[in-house]
């Protein structure tokens, strides 16, 4: 019981301690951290229009996530979401600032857990990939209401599913991203 | 403060980047106004990879979906050309069922409702011959059929039967050049020989070029033939112009519109009227008896006045029957007449008490007035065939009264004489 608790407690400081990533110190090249985000933002206003069932794929979210997760820093990565979200919104029929505000929480959010947890891990991975997306859809709902005093409708359910899936994506996504990085 | 700022650095960036971007959102939503710069950045930024994505995208993904959907389109061309095919032919089909039940359910109707006795029949070939317009119906002789019996539809004449088999017959068309029948029209009761022609018109002969037929009017048999009863409609007037002696009256036939498929063979006819006749001459109208009237001496107009030459004349013998005491329509043969030269209006001699009689008239008209008898007696009341001058003039008042003064005057058009007063 003691051989137990102890290994518990090992894995748990592990979790909790250990740095970030293993290759949290690599970086992507500059010109990536230009392309994916595009790339992210161009899969979501045109691959719909062919498969339209991946429209509720939030492939923006998921590059600040990952970036946040892999930066080590807040401040960086609550530039990245900003970035990415104001490029979403200039995109978009809404005021400028609303992604940019969710995804610059997301990745200060995201940034700080990294500090806390082994997100190499898939399981790790798949929780805060999951969790912030609810976290994203959410909170973006929260500011249509009390911002622009829209009356959307929230689906939990629906929102749920979607979150499942988009880290069911996130999965393979990072490891791919993760291969784009160079060592220092 | 330095402390604070070290210290929540991220967290006070965090702040500043939010407030920032709600600022940023407060703006827009107060002013109602874009931020066109950041929309034109982003946008520049991302539509010519867009563009450039779709350009790719059509020229391979689109060339390759192209390859094979057109792989499938011969085969899928040939079945649908196939399906069109017996589409159409079933669609024919299916009209063509639909006509033969409306005809058979017309001929039903008009088979009911016609007095004549009549068997349906149907056409089930042509005869031959560049020139002819005959075909063969499926009613034969042991159907009752003649040759000779009128060949009809609900909508007009069609033919007569030339030869009658045992169990077919052979039937003329009406537009066969050696077809003919009696034909009248239905407004002006202009009687003509209708003549097939050899195409789709008919000819209307031996109408005078004076007869009066309107375009549109339709033409009836008259039953003169002794072929088709009188009153089944024949076709309506296409052109009537006016020929040497004879107008030009083309009509088409209402029998035959849209083919002959179904008829009906009179077995036995009955004459009916024609449907919807006018007048003959619905235009004349009667104008009034002529208002000159003779003057007798207390200025009022001679009761029993006459009004046509055919009344005075008729005065005129009767009263020279009664001066020579002669009754008309009595005795044998050979009995000897009045003296009708002894008339003076008609010979132009005064009778003897002509002058005697105060008339402001010419003297013609003075001669037209019977002699009256010595006696003073009344003069016999004019027949009742002989109409008053005017219903509202006063009758004769006794003997003192002249009797009926004929007027002289143009006869009357003999259009507008009434037949009872002839």
């Amino acid at each position: 019981m003691t051989e137990y608790t102890q290994t518990m407690t090992e894995y748990t400081e592990r979790l909790l301690n250990e740095t970030p990533r293993k290759d949290a110190s690599d970086r992507f090249r500059i010109v990536w951290l230009v392309v994916i985000p595009l790339i992210a933002v161009l899969s979501q206003v045109y691959v719909p229009r062919f498969v339209p069932f991946l429209a509720y794929l939030e492939l923006p979210l998921l590059i600040t996530v990952h970036f946040a997760l892999t930066s080590g820093g807040p401040i960086g990565a609550l530039s990245y979401g900003m970035f990415i979200g104001l490029v979403q919104d200039s995109l978009s029929h809404q005021p400028i600032g609303m992604y940019g505000i969710v995804k610059t929480l997301v990745g200060y959010f995201a940034a700080s857990v990294s500090m806390r947890f082994d997100v190499q891990n898939p399981v790790v991975t798949f929780i805060l990939a999951f969790f912030f997306y609810f976290f994203h859809q959410f909170f973006y709902w929260v500011l249509s209401r009390a911002l622009l005093g829209e009356t959307l409708g929230f689906d939990a359910q629906q929102t749920l599913i979607f979150g499942l899936l988009n880290a069911a994506v996130a999965l393979p996504l990072f490891r791919l991203l993760d291969k784009l990085k160079v060592a220092r | 403060m330095d402390f604070f700022l070290s210290r929540y650095r991220h967290l006070t960036v965090l702040l500043v980047v939010i407030t920032a971007q709600l600022l940023l959102i407060a703006y827009q939503v107060k002013t109602s106004k874009d931020i066109p710069l950041i929309r034109v950045w982003a946008v520049t930024a991302v539509t010519p990879v867009e563009q450039g994505l779709e350009l790719v995208r059509r020229y391979t993904w689109g060339f390759v979906e192209d390859y094979f959907v057109l792989l499938g389109v011969r085969s899928q061309n040939d079945k649908l050309r196939n399906e069109n095919g017996q589409l159409k032919i079933e669609n024919n089909y299916l009209k063509s069922e639909l006509a033969t039940a409306d005809r058979a359910r017309s001929l039903s109707v008009f088979e009911a409702r016609s007095p004549s006795k009549t068997v349906a029949a149907r056409v089930i070939g042509n005869g031959t011959g560049a020139n002819s317009k005959v075909v063969f119906v499926d009613r034969g002789s042991t159907s009752g059929v003649e040759s000779g019996m009128a060949v009809v539809t609900p909508d007009g004449i069609v033919g007569k039967v030339v030869e009658a088999y045992p169990t077919a017959s052979l039937v003329m068309l009406i537009t066969d050049p050696t077809f003919a029948a009696g034909v009248v029209s239905q407004k002006n009761r202009v009687h003509g020989t209708l003549k097939g022609q050899g195409h789709a018109e008919c000819l209307v002969d031996y109408v005078q070029n004076e007869e009066h037929v309107d375009i549109g009017e339709w033409f009836y048999t008259s039953g003169d033939d002794r072929i088709f009863p009188k009153g089944f409609p024949v076709g309506q007037v296409t052109a009537a112009p006016n020929g040497k002696t004879f107008k030009e009256i083309y009509i088409s036939p209402s029998g035959m519109q849209g083919g002959v498929e179904e008829v009906l063979i009179v077995l036995q006819g009955v004459h009916q009227e024609v449907p919807g006749a006018e007048v003959a001459s619905p235009a004349y109208s009667l104008m009034p008896a002529p208002t000159e009237i003779i003057q007798t001496p207390e200025g009022g107009p001679p009761p029993g006045s006459l009004s046509t030459d055919a009344d005075r004349l008729r005065a005129i013998y009767k009263d020279v029957g009664i001066e020579q005491k002669h009754t008309y329509g009595e005795g044998p043969p050979g009995t000897k007449p009045p003296d009708f030269t002894k008339i003076p209006s008609v010979h132009g001699v005064p009778p003897p008490n002509a002058a005697a009689q105060p008339l402001t008239s010419p003297p013609a008209a003075a001669q037209a007035q019977p002699a009256q008898p010595p006696t003073g007696r009344p003069k016999p009341a004019p027949s009742k065939s002989v109409q008053p001058l005017k219903s509202d003039q006063p009758p004769a008042q006794g003997p003192s009264q002249p009797a009926p003064a004929a007027v002289e005057r143009p006869p009357a058009p003999a259009a507008t004489q009434p037949a009872d007063n002839q």
